[in-house]
């Protein structure tokens, strides 16, 4: 078995260990034990993957390939670069510190660790796929136990909010479909074999006219799952209505698999459509960063305020991604990295602030530092992350948006990347309302005065979550050259 | 001349911030205090050994005092483009540490007195070694982004400090408002690195600021609506500024900042944090006097002048005292704004750049000396109005002497510190700008009035019967007030031209007789106007404000600028424009796939057998899906 294809196999092996694990107790432990094996794996693979760089400058390594559909010529073929490697490693540590911060939070039975490990291993695939069609797979894999996880073991209206986001999702695949196909019938435009090889086909010339056809639908079917405005609304539901560990892995890695098509599939094979689209969905993604940053503000349900957030953050993706040029894209993809880590923290947060007070309305909450300090200052660390200060994540990856996005020197571009940037100070607004209203201030019900502070399981999960983001914060050399490096092949397209 | 060891002046502080942090609750108070005070000694006694061989052992080459730099990349953003960290000592940052380390050390120690038995004693020196830390990082970057990156750190550490009685409602709205006003400017200062970082292709202050160089040589070469784009870059990084520095109109966070405990009033919003906005145009002065001969430099002389007579003119109404000491605050850094917006470049030129940056000096220890002083008043009486005090220097001597010292100082009388530093400042003034100078002069009696009016209110006036008979405060707090008591005697006597100028190479200053006399006279007829007004109880200025009536309830609000604020904030952003976000996303974006999503709810109630709640169904279903999608596929190959 190659380095690679592990990631999606273990996940299947925890899955079977669920199936014959006896009581709640045990199906935790083998949950745990299996996102241990896969944050080992990670870890593992960033000095496979550095070592082997080094003797290695193709576009991708650890390549692998197996026939899986001869008619079609679809294969099995995965690969990895820097950006992959990186999201693999948010991917691992979301999961590890999900199934840590749900531990004793909330009574979930042994089949929804199964869901949450088949949503973690379509994630996987996703990111290690070369192949259009098995990437459109791994996609669906990932997407559909979503409805399971909210449908059956949210709160709320949660029949509605799983229906929801899964017509909404599914309805974006029908589309992105579409637009895969379109990419596969156009993928012998120079004369060769029909293929779903990213690789193959983005080598291939395919015509101007197909592109500028099937650019906006693949983008778009990617952009819904990233939140793209106004195909947003799914997303505030949906996490309201989610488990705590299910919201996190939601926002934190699922809403990237968005961004992370929109780049490797639409941006890379269709760079030409990209560039005569571009326009279009910058006034989109622009709009929705400021948007979802204003929404934020007059919400008083916690996950509501996040999710809205995620529409502004991961705006911000798109927004990058569509400057085209490695600056921005390289900050498109620390943001999805940030974002990962970041909104996953606020989620389990959220979650164990409605674990001891049993309501998730600002208003009814107050002075929560001084009851549960360890998690409030958290929170507070959280917040001054998500708003770009600096020494954390968010900071890094934001400025090389800015940055990339001020090489276009257009009015245009200019007005876009000003508004964009300054989201910047209605971040700070929304983010020190509810420090300020929840957090700091007088305490509200003295019911809240024998709450206990955070339990050793949900510190470990908070760290595992922290540590990347304070990481990448304070030195975030490595990992923006290990992306730059690989964005290289990709600008060419757009150049 | 090596100074690598410079670096540990940040570093130091930002260790005793991480361990008292981290093991917050292991240590125990007594000994975090001891800690902090520990540290920033140690970061003391280096800056001033910095300053030594800076200013004294290294040799000045073709009489200009070097630049040294040394860095290491952070991030790369292209090929070219980079974020460096490092540490750029020149003269004004060697002076900027030496104020930093001072000060702060005083108000460590100072705060083991004023803090004692409070409940979040180690979070306090906690903060406070984030706090020093960041301002050291600020004040010896050596690029835009490295200082706007400290920039933003000392923002969060002012913001963490004003609200640190946490669950004081008006503090927390305090210190939302300072991180808030602050980070609307910061959103200027940003825009300005960005546009810099493009039409010069570097963050570099060396780079930019060398008059010969390409950055400031090729400032003509993109305009925008009339103006260089450096000059919009300028002026959009002076907003920056102005926001820290509480320039008109971003002024309206300070005075509310005053909620935090006093010694962080005196170290952050006195003499350190605040005068980041001078110390950032004074960093980029070549670039703000050369590019389109100085356009961007006018609009820093006049803000700063104008927020020096509007600060001056709101502090005479005010009661309580520390708000008289944030606006006396606002005027004195609209004086340093004016001082540089009036500077030359060359040899005695740049008297106005030297003037603005020994003010700086001079007003970072009067200025904390008299928030502490006032910290010490209110840590005796309780109460930050002056309709509490009176009397009180029979009770605290020592309070007493130093508080009057530094009012002498801040008045501009001979032989103290003010004195030197505010004529050099009218001095400039008079020579560029007459304009300026007599909005200068002016300032400078309202100055001496407000000061004496509130030094009478507290230690003279009325005879205030006290419940609990007020005393003096402890060594650990009186210390400190006469360690700056008698700098602010003696710091006016640095010959200060020689070591700090816009050229670095200094000169020789003179006392200008006729202006020196002019401004002392000004001063001196404020105080006598206050010993009039205040020096006993009278009811002369009751009836002066009547005979004033609408200007001085004006003044005495502010000019509502707090209303202004709310205004924009509650009416505007939270109502007019959030709320019918949040309503639109409800009500169109989302009623348009709720629509969808309802017809699905009812399909769902009619065939809703299927959700059995088995995971085997499930499983099958997404199977079946799988197999109609794969059969979908198939149709539209075939097709």
């Amino acid at each position: 078995m190659d380095i690679l294809s592990l990631f999606v196999t273990v996940p299947v092996l925890t899955i079977l260990a669920l199936v014959f694990a006896k009581g709640l107790k045990q199906a935790r432990i083998v949950a745990m034990v299996g996102s241990l094996i896969q944050l080992g794996m990670a870890i593992n693979l960033i000095f496979a993957y550095f070592k082997e760089r080094a003797i290695n400058d193709s576009i991708m390594v650890f390549t692998k390939d197996y026939m899986w559909f001869e008619q079609f010529n679809i294969h099995y073929t995965v690969g990895v670069d820097g950006i992959s490697v990186a999201l693999l490693i948010l991917t691992s540590i979301v999961v590890l510190a999900g199934v840590f911060i749900s531990w004793t939070m909330e009574d979930l039975p042994k089949e929804f660790f199964i869901s949450l490990l088949v949503l973690s291993s379509g994630v996987y695939g996703f990111f290690i796929s070369l192949d259009l069609f098995t990437m459109f797979v791994f996609y669906e894999i990932a997407v559909i136990p979503m409805y399971l996880l909210i449908g059956i073991w949210g709160s709320g209206p949660k029949e509605y909010s799983a229906m929801k986001l899964t017509l909404m999702l599914m309805g974006a695949s029908a589309v992105l479909l579409v637009g895969i196909l379109g990419i596969y019938f156009n993928s012998n435009a120079d004369g060769g074999a029909l293929t779903f090889n990213i690789l193959e086909i983005s080598q291939v010339n395919i015509p101007f006219e197909a592109q500028k056809l099937f650019f906006p639908l693949t983008f778009i079917g990617f952009a819904v799952l990233g939140a793209l405005f106004p195909f947003h609304t799914w997303s505030p539901d949906g996490h309201a209505s989610a488990p705590t560990a299910v919201s996190m892995l939601h926002a934190g890695v699922l809403m990237k698999l968005g961004g992370y098509g929109v780049f490797r599939v639409a941006m890379f094979l269709l760079p030409l459509g990209a560039i005569d689209w571009s326009w279009f969905f910058i006034i989109l993604s622009a709009t929705g960063v400021i948007y979802g940053a204003f929404g934020a503000i007059k919400q008083n349900d916690l996950k509501y305020i996040n999710a809205y957030s995620s529409v502004s953050h991961l705006g911000m993706v798109l927004f990058a991604l569509l400057m085209l040029n490695k600056t921005s894209w390289n900050g498109a993809i620390m943001q999805s990295l940030s974002h990962g880590f970041m909104t996953a923290l606020f989620f389990a947060l959220i979650g164990m602030i409605y674990s001891r007070t049993h309501t998730r309305d600002i208003t009814k909450l107050g002075g929560l530092l001084k009851v549960i300090p360890f998690i409030s200052v958290i929170y507070v660390i959280a917040g001054l992350a998500s708003l770009g200060l600096p020494g954390f994540s968010g900071f890094v990856a934001e400025m090389n948006i800015f940055v990339g996005a001020f090489q276009h020197e257009d009015m245009f571009h200019r007005v876009a990347t000003i508004i964009s940037v300054s989201a910047i100070v209605v971040t700070a607004v929304y983010i020190l309302r509810v420090v300020g209203i929840m957090l700091m201030g007088p305490i509200k019900n003295s019911e809240f005065l024998d709450m206990s502070d955070a339990t050793w399981f949900e510190k470990t999960g908070i760290l595992l979550l922290l540590i990347p983001i304070i990481g990448m914060g304070v030195a975030p050399l490595w990992l923006s050259d290990m992306i730059m490096a690989s964005l290289q092949p990709f600008i060419k397209g757009v150049l | 001349m090596n100074f690598n060891y410079v670096i540990l002046i940040p570093l130091i502080p930002l260790a005793v911030f991480l361990l008292l942090g981290i093991f917050y609750k292991k240590i125990k108070p007594a000994v975090s205090g001891y800690i902090g005070v520990f540290g920033l000694l140690t970061s003391t006694v280096l800056s001033y050994y910095t300053a030594f061989q800076y200013f004294f052992v290294q040799e000045k080459v073709d009489g200009v005092y070097q630049t040294f730099v040394s860095k290491t990349t952070w991030m790369n953003f292209t090929d070219t483009l980079a974020i460096d960290m490092g540490i750029l000592i020149d003269p004004i940052s060697v002076m900027m540490l030496i104020v930093v380390s001072t000060i702060s050390l005083m108000v460590h120690i100072y705060s083991r007195g004023y803090m004692k038995g409070d409940e979040g004693y180690t979070k306090f020196f906690a903060f406070l070694g984030l706090f020093s830390f960041s301002m050291f990082g600020l004040v010896l970057a050596t690029n835009l982004f490295q200082i706007y990156i400290f920039w933003e750190l000392v923002g969060v550490s002012s913001f963490l400090l004003i609200g640190y009685y946490y669950t004081k409602p008006s503090a927390v709205a305090a210190s939302k408002k300072a991180f808030i006003v602050t980070r609307f400017a910061d959103l200027g200062f940003l825009i300005g690195i960005l546009i810099v970082g493009y039409y010069t292709g570097t963050y570099d202050f060396e780079t930019l600021n060398n008059p010969e160089g390409n950055a400031i040589l090729s400032w003509a070469s993109t305009s925008f609506m009339g103006l260089s784009v450096l000059t919009w870059a300028l002026i959009l990084i002076f907003i920056g500024g102005a926001g820290k520095s509480a320039m008109f109109p971003l002024h309206i966070w300070l005075p509310d900042a005053m909620e935090g405990p006093t010694p962080v009033s005196a170290l952050i919003h006195a003499a350190t944090m605040v005068v980041a906005g001078v110390y950032l145009v004074a960093r980029l002065f070549p670039m703000y006097y050369f590019v389109e001969d100085g356009f961007a430099l006018n609009v820093v002389a006049y803000v700063g002048g104008f927020s020096s007579l509007f600060a001056a003119i709101i502090a005479v109404t005010q009661n309580d005292i520390k708000r008289v000491l944030a606006f006396s605050t606002m005027s004195q850094l609209g004086y340093m704004m004016m001082a540089l917006g009036v500077s030359g470049y060359d040899g005695h030129e740049g008297v106005g750049y030297m003037a603005s940056m020994f003010h700086l000096f001079t007003h970072a220890m009067f200025k904390a000396l008299l928030f502490l002083g006032a910290g010490s008043v209110i840590h005796a009486v309780h109460s930050n109005y002056l309709k509490d005090m009176g009397g009180l220097r029979k009770y605290m001597p020592i309070t007493n002497i130093t508080f009057l010292i530094a009012a002498l100082a801040i008045s501009g009388v001979p032989p103290f510190a003010g004195f030197w530093s505010k004529d050099e400042i009218l001095v400039a003034a008079f020579e560029h700008n007459k304009l300026l100078y007599f909005v200068g002069l002016f300032v400078a009696g309202l100055t001496a009035f407000y000061m004496f009016r509130i030094y009478f209110g507290i230690f003279w006036g009325k005879d205030t019967q006290y419940k609990h008979a007020p005393h003096e405060s402890p060594i650990a707090m009186t210390f400190p007030l006469m360690f700056l008591g008698a700098l602010s005697v003696v710091v006016g006597l640095i010959p200060f031209s020689e070591f700090v100028t816009a050229d670095k190479a200094g000169f020789v200053a003179h006392l200008n007789y006729p202006l020196a006399a002019i401004a002392v006279g000004v001063g001196v007829v404020g105080i006598i106007l206050s010993y009039i007004f205040y020096k006993k109880e009278n009811d002369l200025a009751e009836k002066f404000s009547k005979a004033f009536g609408v200007f001085y309830k004006w003044t005495f609000n502010k000019f509502y600028f707090d209303e202004i604020y709310l205004f924009v904030t509650r009416k505007i952003i939270f109502n007019r424009i959030s709320a019918p976000i949040a309503y639109f996303d409800k009500k169109y974006v989302d009623g348009f796939m709720e629509g969808m999503g309802n017809k699905t709810v009812v399909v769902s109630e009619k065939i809703k057998g299927i959700q059995s709640g088995k995971f085997q169904d499930y499983a099958f279903a997404f199977l079946a899906g799988f197999v109609i999608l794969a059969m979908v596929f198939i149709y539209l190959w075939t097709k």
